[in-house]
């Protein structure tokens, strides 16, 4: 039974991890941008909402209707002034540039917040937990969690498949060059799937602000179990990022479960098994061009 | 009424030249076949009708507007859509999705997916199936359908028939009249003559970037383009 526990732990645990990691999923998909920003810009959405939430009185998840457009307008800006002129200088350029934004976003954090950890008070619904038996147990915010990972994840795949942009962004992901001959503006489907996975990050920084005590360095953490959940599921699939989140989080609760202490470091090593022997991930994309 | 007018555009890759002074015009509703060898600059010309190439000299006017340095994804809803050479269909996407995202930017006209599945029967039998698992000449008709969702007022087709069964360029070639009733202004780039010269209402000959001929279908003899094509 505690087995049972603590793979249904992990499971939820792996909802976090698959909303951390869908963006970074997304631009990686698109754009074959890696994203080192990507844990400073979930720090960036948390501190926001300790500010929303501490300085203005507004209610913890209510902050989200603020945040989730600063951090869609400000992928939108990125991406048209940094992101889309260090593309055309080749793969390291983008690399170096969101590594520096990272540099400067932590420092800026520091600056303005200081090292102290800090969280995003969400009152009891964060200490709330649905009792099965005298062994299981599941706290409403993972779960509460775990489903806005799952539906964040479908809801980039519905948008992909089913709908005029998304089409496009596909489109331009196989081929940018014959994109444009069909009119599509790559420019601006790049912008559009950074300003969507900077929303998800926002998203899943508020919610790792509730969950967790954070400081400005924590994005890096974060960043590292983001990429795991990315490249066990397999690079480009947001299902895959689906997959690779639950098996990391469940490989680190059942760690906990032999000792407390093995946790993160059963979840590396079965990241680094799924390299060394299924290097394509779980669920790699059908295509690869 | 001309509808494309190209005066005297050079065109460089880095430092090489492909084009040199390279002038054609082309009338509403004609269809035009650009001849030539390997390496005559056939695609860079419609690169640059199709602005992935800008001319460093010389102007492109397309309806009356100077368009020579407009952004090539700009040009599609003006009415200009191309079949890259090497026909370019989106492998992770269906080959309806492939036509879907040819009619991206909504240009109304008389092409839907209807009429692309009543026009190419073998489309229509492959709809759901992936770009990637698609022939040269599934591919080839693919894209051409890709092409005609935008509704173009010029259609311009790089390289129709190289790499594909006889067969298949028949059926492909059949095609051509269709289009060309709805209106629709064709430019053909061609390296098989006898294709060039059974469609066209005129021809024009490259050679090394440079134009060796041009005149109506008709009234060019076979020794003027054999001597044309080959520069002898």
């Amino acid at each position: 039974m505690e087995w049972l526990n603590a793979v249904l732990q992990g499971i939820l645990l792996g909802g976090l991890y698959a909303l951390l990691a869908a963006g970074l999923s997304l631009m990686f998909g698109v754009m074959r941008i890696v994203n080192l920003a990507h844990g400073a810009l979930a720090i960036l959405a948390a501190y926001l909402g300790v500010v929303l939430s501490q300085n203005f009185g507004i209610p913890a998840f209510a902050t989200l209707i603020v945040i989730l457009p600063v951090m869609f307008g400000l992928g939108w800006v990125l991406q048209m002034t940094l992101l889309n002129k260090s593309l055309v200088r080749g793969g390291l350029a983008p690399i170096l540039v969101t590594f520096g934004l990272a540099v400067v976003l932590i420092q800026l954090f520091q600056e303005i917040f200081s090292a102290d950890f800090k969280s995003i008070q969400a009152g009891s619904i964060a200490t709330n937990s649905i009792v099965i038996n005298d062994q299981i147990a599941i706290g409403v915010f993972p779960l509460l969690t775990f489903v806005v990972g799952v539906a964040v994840i479908v809801a980039l795949q519905l948008f992909l498949s089913r709908t005029r942009s998304g089409r496009a962004m596909r489109a331009t992901s196989d081929d940018k060059d014959a994109a444009q001959l069909m009119g599509i503006n790559n420019r601006r489907i790049y912008a559009l799937a950074t300003a969507i996975a900077l929303t998800t990050v926002g998203l899943a920084g508020v919610f790792l602000g509730i969950r967790t005590q954070f400081n400005p360095t924590y994005g890096d953490v974060t960043l590292v179990f983001a990429f795991e959940a990315v490249i066990i599921g397999g690079l480009g699939s947001l299902w895959g990022t689906l997959v690779g989140g639950m098996v990391l989080g469940i490989a680190q609760t059942l760690g906990s479960q032999i000792n407390p202490a093995y946790g993160i470091l059963i979840g590396h090593l079965v990241f680094l098994a799924i390299l060394v022997f299924r290097p394509t991930g779980l669920l790699p994309k059908a295509v690869n061009s | 009424m001309t509808l494309l007018k190209i005066d005297a555009i050079d065109v460089h890759y880095g430092d090489f030249q492909a084009l040199y002074g390279m002038s054609l015009s082309l009338a509403e509703g004609e269809t035009l076949a650009v001849i030539g060898a390997n390496g005559a600059g056939k695609s860079t010309l419609m690169k640059s009708i199709a602005g992935l190439m800008i001319p460093t000299v010389g102007t492109v006017t397309f309806d009356g507007v100077d368009i020579t340095k407009r952004p090539a994804h700009t040009r599609v809803s003006l009415g200009i859509a191309l079949t890259p050479e090497g026909r370019r269909i989106f492998p992770s996407l269906s080959v309806e999705e492939n036509l879907l995202v040819g009619a991206h930017v909504r240009r109304k006209g008389p092409w839907n997916l209807e009429k692309i599945y009543d026009a190419f029967p073998l489309v229509a039998d492959r709809k759901d199936r992936l770009g990637l698992n698609l022939s040269g000449g599934e591919q080839q008709a693919v894209a051409i359908g890709r092409a005609l969702m935008s509704n173009p007022r010029v259609i311009l087709l790089d390289e129709v028939s190289l790499g594909l069964a006889p067969v298949v360029v028949q059926d492909i070639y059949e095609a051509l009249p269709r289009i060309a009733s709805q209106g629709t202004t064709v430019l053909v780039v061609e390296q098989d003559v006898n294709h060039a010269l059974r469609v066209a209402d005129r021809v024009q000959c490259l050679l090394e970037g440079r134009t060796v001929l041009e005149g109506s279908a008709g009234s060019l003899s076979r020794e003027q383009i054999a001597s044309a094509y080959f520069g002898i």
